[in-house]
C-alpha cells in the first residue's frame, strides 16, 4: 500500500531498501509548508482516487527500480496534514549514489505528474482553495455543501426520470 | 442469427476534488449511446448543474489508467474525471 492516513516514518522506508550490496541510500521528504504565494498556510487536506493512485505508484516504483538498478520505497499520506507534517516519503538504495539520487528524483517528479492525488489549502485568512484548480478560493463555512449536494441530486434524479441521463 | 448490438451503455462516473464539489456529488451513472466516447460523457457532465467547472477536455482515467478523450466507452466502464493533479 502506497497511501497511508497515519504519520510517515522515513526510517521504516530506509530499512525496506537498504542492503549490504547497496552502498548509497537517498531519501526525499515532501513536507507541509506554512506559506504559498506570500499567504499563510495553516494545513493541507489530501485526497486521492485510491485504487488508481496505488496502481500508478506501483508503476512508478517499478520503472525507477528497472531503470537505475535500485530498490525504492514510497509512501504518500492522505487526510489532514498540519504544517511540518510529511506528505510524501521516498527512499532509494543502489550500489552507487548516482542511481539512488536519480531514482529518488524520478519518483517524486512522476508522482506529481501522474498520481491522482489532490489537496486543499487552508489559509490563515479563512480561505480554502483546491491546489492547481485555478479557481478562486472559498471562505470556510461560506457554503452549505450538504444542502447544495441535495439540490443537485434532486435535479439529477429529475433528469434521470426524463431519460436525460 | 444476428448479433444484437446494445444501443445504449451505462457507465460509472467518479468525480474528485473541485469537480465533485461543483456537481455536489462524487459518483453518478450515465446512460450513453452505444458508440459513445469519453468526450461524449464529458459533454453530458458539463450540461449538468455545476458542470461548467469541468473543462472541455479534462484529464480522464478509464478503468484506472489515464485515457485520451476520444477513447470508446464500454458497458460498466469506470470513468474518472480528474482535476489538475496535486500530489507530493
Amino acid at each position: 500500500m502506497f497511501l497511508k492516513s497515519t504519520p510517515l516514518e522515513i526510517g521504516t522506508l530506509i530499512t525496506q531498501v537498504e542492503s549490504p550490496a547497496r552502498g548509497a541510500v537517498a531519501s526525499f521528504l515532501g513536507t507541509v509548508r506554512n506559506h504559498q504565494d506570500g499567504r499563510n498556510v495553516l494545513r493541507l487536506e489530501y485526497s486521492a482516487y485510491a485504487p488508481m493512485a496505488e496502481v500508478e505508484c506501483a508503476r512508478i516504483v517499478a520503472e525507477a527500480e528497472d531503470r537505475w538498478d535500485c530498490a525504492v520505497a514510497l509512501v504518500h499520506r492522505i487526510g489532514t496534514l498540519e504544517v511540518g507534517d510529511t506528505a510524501v516519503a521516498i527512499a532509494a538504495a543502489s550500489a552507487h549514489r548516482e542511481e539512488a539520487f536519480a531514482a529518488c528524483r524520478y519518483v517524486i517528479e512522476e508522482i506529481k505528474r501522474r498520481v491522482p492525488i489532490w489537496k486543499r489549502e487552508f489559509f490563515g485568512d479563512g480561505m480554502v482553495e483546491w491546489v492547481g484548480s485555478g479557481e478562486a478560493g472559498k471562505r470556510l463555512g461560506a457554503e452549505e455543501p450538504r444542502q447544495r449536494g441535495h439540490e443537485v441530486r434532486q435535479q439529477l434524479i429529475a433528469r434521470s426520470d426524463r431519460g436525460d441521463l | 442469427m444476428t448479433a444484437t448490438v446494445s444501443s445504449t451503455l451505462t457507465i460509472q462516473v467518479l468525480l474528485f476534488g473541485s469537480y465533485a464539489e461543483a456537481l455536489g456529488r462524487d459518483t453518478l451513472e450515465l446512460r450513453l449511446p452505444g458508440s459513445a466516447t469519453i468526450q461524449d460523457a464529458v459533454a453530458r457532465l458539463r450540461s449538468l448543474p455545476g458542470g461548467d467547472r469541468i473543462p472541455d477536455r479534462p484529464l480522464c482515467a478509464l478503468n484506472l489508467s489515464q485515457a485520451p478523450v476520444d477513447s470508446l466507452l464500454s458497458a460498466d466502464d469506470e470513468l474518472a474525471i480528474l482535476p489538475p493533479l496535486a500530489g507530493g
